[in-house]
């Protein structure tokens, strides 16, 4: 039984790998389809780290990102977040939307909403992919959008999942096209009792 | 020119003139800061949620994740440093609602941590009785503080916004 992240031992981790490859694998087919050219996804990897450590990994504190929030809860509970800068950001909604030019300007409530949309689409992708592999019940809640310094944005996620022990653990992926250089992050949050009740139904 | 230290997630530092103590990127996170301005000496603590007991089995070793057993250690910190008690006036900032749903504008249904983590600290210094003289909380964007221990100042950065000193 796994109370603590300590009791995580490697074929549980190979197993949560495995989880993130199918999940953003899932995540990144939607993209291509969203965005009409191929996303490759790098190698996933779980860790287990010290608060500053997450947030360090994804460009700094005070780094601006564009990040939607999608909150998983029923038998599995935690969040999927995808984060990206404001220049790729403008740019994935240029080509969503055919328009040439991807403009710097703020992002207006439109274009934030469009953002929330492919945050849901990716998100439901994501975990539709570990509910399957899983069996597990797991509800998309609606997806929540922040544009801010990196710290300020990851702060909740890190509050809510990984206040029970002194680091938290997060599968991470990143995402790149080819074609437009697009980067982003998919990294998924969850609580301790979900970790445990994915291993029993794994049968690991 | 005093140095810079910097306060992590979930942790305080105590420092005298001419230093400033800083912390980066607060969303819902609270930034507490205590000064005797007689001493010239503060703490800054960032604390990231508002109640320690919803952590049966947290021990001892969270304690700077939580207003309400964060707040008494830095303060019992800074006495022993040299502060003097009723000296001590607190600034806070902090406590943000990061997120915006679609379709949710009253934010129902979503997180309230940042408003829960500011009503605990506000709480906790009011039982202890230190006043707290200044306020930049709420809101739904990130905060950068400094806190000059010259003058007690702290400087209050976010993205896309003018600096403020309170």
């Amino acid at each position: 039984m796994i109370s603590t992240y300590s009791d995580l031992g490697e074929n549980h981790i190979d197993a949560l790998r495995e989880i993130g490859n199918i999940g953003a694998g899932n995540a990144a087919s939607s993209l291509a389809v969203l965005l009409g050219e191929d996303v490759h996804i790098g190698v996933p990897q779980v860790r287990i780290e010290p608060y500053e450590n997450v947030i360090r990994s994804l460009g700094g504190p005070e780094e601006l990102g564009v990040a939607v929030l999608v909150d998983f809860l029923g038998e599995a509970s935690g969040v999927v977040l995808f984060i990206l800068s404001m220049q790729d950001a403008n740019r994935i909604l240029s080509i969503m939307a055919g328009t040439p030019d991807a403009d710097e300007e703020a992002l207006t409530d439109m274009k934030l909403s469009a953002i929330m949309e492919i945050g849901n689409i990716l998100g439901s992708s994501y975990l539709g992919s570990v509910a399957t592999l899983t069996g597990m019940q797991i509800r998309v809640d609606v997806p929540r959008v922040a544009i801010d310094m990196l710290g300020a944005i990851l702060a909740e996620p890190i509050a809510a999942y990984g206040a029970g022990e002194n680091q938290v653990m997060f599968i991470e992926e990143s995402f790149s096209s080819a074609r437009s250089d697009l980067h982003s992050h998919v990294i998924l949050f969850t609580e301790m009792a979900t970790l445990a009740e994915i291993m029993k139904r794994l049968g690991i | 020119m005093g140095s810079r230290i910097v306060v992590g997630i979930a942790d305080y530092k105590l420092a005298n003139a001419p230093d400033t103590l800083v912390t980066y990127a607060l969303g819902s996170c609270v930034g507490i800061s205590l000064y005797d301005a007689q001493a010239k000496l503060g703490g800054l603590a960032h604390i990231m949620l508002p109640d320690s007991s919803l952590f049966a089995t947290g021990a001892t070793e969270g304690r700077m994740k939580f207003a309400d057993t964060a707040i008494p250690d830095v303060l019992g910190a800074l006495v022993k440093a040299g502060a003097d008690r009723r000296r001590l006036t607190a600034k806070i900032a902090g406590g943000a609602n990061m997120f915006r749903a679609q379709g949710a504008l009253d934010a129902d249904g979503v997180s309230h941590i940042g408003q829960k983590n500011v009503e605990r600290v506000r709480s906790v210094l009011g039982s202890l009785g230190i006043p707290i003289v200044a306020a930049e909380t709420g809101e739904n964007y990130g905060r950068t503080l400094f806190v000059d221990l010259e003058s007690g100042k702290m400087i209050v950065q976010s993205l896309g916004r003018s600096t403020k000193e309170v």
